[in-house]
């Protein structure tokens, strides 16, 4: 029997509808679930009061600061490394084989489980180079994690700025350099900031790479010597160890409020940057 | 003068990445290899004796349980994601799309430990109520992993759809053809390497995750014989014992992190392959 195709078209809409219905409900019911569960738990008290009893109690204020402290490192680190190699390669040279296997490095980077980039920064910075658990081995672990989303996104900026304000620059005397620092970087800004809003959101979630670099003391780190713990890895330790469910749905809480608000900053950004450009 | 500095300074950041990239081999390799050369290749990728305290660093349980737990997590998020995308790219009007990809984009941003959170806490009792077992299982993992491989399969294939002219849509439907037609017979086949893309790059992110595994798959060092059954992943095995490890151990947990570097840049080769063959189509 043959099926007529406004049928098969019903069936086929029918389902594929289903799909995404499903896939939007399992999605969103993550996040409702996470913070209905833990918003009752956070408090002023919660978010700034020490941890006592291994996190049984208390608040989370020490994993606050070294949520702040640690990405930020890792950006300060990356940003300048990124920016760089973007304007080296669509300012400074041609196409080549050279800026072929620069990319190719690029997009291996990215696809790096960040165990293996844990497994990197725990030889490399923490014994190798002495620097022990610290925010410093964690944030330059860190800064090479990110380094590929900051280097696509302000490519994509710096492409984005028009070839005729470079001409215009150039035109009135202005050296590449200059046409760079004073034209073409203050236009690609946006995209860029974008790019460094994304990636301390990266940052901020990640748990593996981290707990292994930082380590997990709860203290407020006062060098850049000194171990901390991000609120990934309180609320995994927390959860992994069974210390407490309660506490750490409030950390769960506040993590995912903190990622989604760095998100939605980041797409505000994106959207506000390709309006103004059109 | 200061151009010239400029520029030097400029080249040496550009090659920051592939210098990071070449580090990270080296020392994974350098601490790994040797361990790999010493056991022999085959007593660490085809024994299943894992027991670090008597000197027994057999792998091969834990290729298995990443290979499954794998491909459990894109028989859940691929046909998903992708249904997602077509309905959402070719079924749904453009403001919808505007709101709802960018809702599924940010949800990539929900850190791995919340997803292994909920794995444990709403997941795990659900398996063992309504199937048996201890619940936290291959099964638990490949849920909670093709769920995570969602957003990047969706936004993956929507780009790879949505890069389709509207032309061989028009043409397909000029001919006769109902939408769901065109679709499957046309737009989907000119988008086939971008979602295969998609899906690769998912896999690669399924393959690699740790923390989320770590707290749903139970880290038994056994092969699974039945969804139900509690599993260890390679990237586990790296992160459970690294801690406590020394000396052997230690070169065993850098050995299996060479087994998964080596695994993965192949992935990223095969999608890189097919997102070029996507442009080279267009």
């Amino acid at each position: 029997m043959r099926i007529p195709p406004r049928h098969t078209q019903k069936v086929a809409v029918a389902l594929l509808g289903g799909a995404t219905l499903l896939t939007l409900v399992v999605l969103f019911f993550i996040i409702f679930y996470v913070l209905k569960r833990g918003l009752p738990v956070v408090t002023g008290e919660f978010l700034l009061s020490d941890q006592e009893d291994m996190g049984r109690a208390g608040g989370i204020f020490p994993a606050l600061v070294g949520t702040f402290i640690l990405p930020l490192l890792a950006i300060a680190i990356a940003l300048p490394l990124g920016v760089g190699t973007t304007v080296y390669l669509a300012e400074y040279t041609r196409e080549n084989r050279m800026t072929r296997i620069i990319r190719f490095g690029i997009d291996c980077l990215a696809g790096i489980p960040s165990i293996i980039f844990g497994l990197f920064g725990f030889v490399f910075f923490t014994i190798m180079l002495q620097m022990g658990w610290s925010l410093l081995s964690g944030g330059l672990t860190l800064a090479i994690m990110v380094l590929p989303t900051i280097i696509r996104t302000s490519e994509e900026a710096i492409k984005a700025v028009p070839v005729s304000y470079r001409e215009v620059s150039f035109s009135l005397g202005a050296s590449r350099w200059e046409t760079v620092w004073k034209v073409v970087l203050p236009n690609a800004l946006p995209g860029i900031v974008t790019g460094v809003v994304l990636s301390i959101g990266r940052a901020i979630g990640e748990t593996a790479a981290v707990i292994f670099t930082a380590g997990q003391a709860m203290q407020i780190p006062t060098s850049l010597f000194d171990s901390t713990r991000t609120m990934s890895v309180h609320f995994y330790i927390l959860a992994r160890e069974g210390i407490s469910m309660k506490n750490a749905f409030g950390t769960a809480a506040v993590l995912v409020l903190l990622v989604l608000f760095v998100n939605i900053v980041a797409y505000w950004l994106m959207n506000r940057f390709i309006a103004k450009r059109s | 003068m200061v151009e010239r500095i400029v520029k030097w300074l400029l080249a040496i950041t550009a090659f920051s990445a592939l210098a990071s990239l070449l580090l990270i081999a080296l020392f994974v390799f350098k601490e790994g290899l040797p361990f790999i050369l010493k056991t022999g290749l085959s007593d660490f990728l085809f024994s299943s004796h894992w027991d670090p305290s008597h000197g027994k660093f057999g792998i091969l349980a834990m290729i298995v349980s990443s290979l499954a737990v794998t491909a459990g997590a894109l028989l859940v998020g691929a046909p998903l994601g992708i249904c997602g995308a077509i309905f959402l790219n070719e079924f749904m009007p453009v403001s919808v799309m505007r709101i709802i990809k960018p809702a599924i984009e940010l949800l990539a941003g929900i850190p791995s430990v919340v997803f292994g959170f909920i794995g444990v806490t709403v997941l795990a009792p659900f398996i063992q109520h309504n199937f048996g077992g201890a619940g936290l299982s291959l099964l638990a993992a490949s849920l909670i992993l093709g769920i995570m491989i969602l957003p990047t399969v969706i936004s993956i294939s929507v780009d790879a759809l949505a890069a389709v002219p509207n032309s061989y849509r028009d043409g397909a439907l000029a001919l006769g053809a109902t939408k769901w037609q065109s679709v499957h017979m046309v737009t989907l086949k000119a988008a086939r390497s971008g979602i295969l893309a998609g899906v690769i790059l998912g896999m690669g992110r399924a393959i690699g995750e740790t923390m989320a595994v770590i707290m749903v798959a139970g880290n038994s060092v056994q092969f699974p014989r039945s969804p139900l059954d509690s599993v260890r992943t390679l990237t586990s095995n790296i992160a459970l014992e690294m801690n406590s490890a020394i000396g052997v151990h230690r070169q065993a947990l850098f050995a299996t992190g060479v087994v998964l570097f080596v695994v993965i840049m192949i992935l990223n080769a095969i999608a890189g392959v097919a997102i070029r063959r996507k442009i080279r189509g267009k």
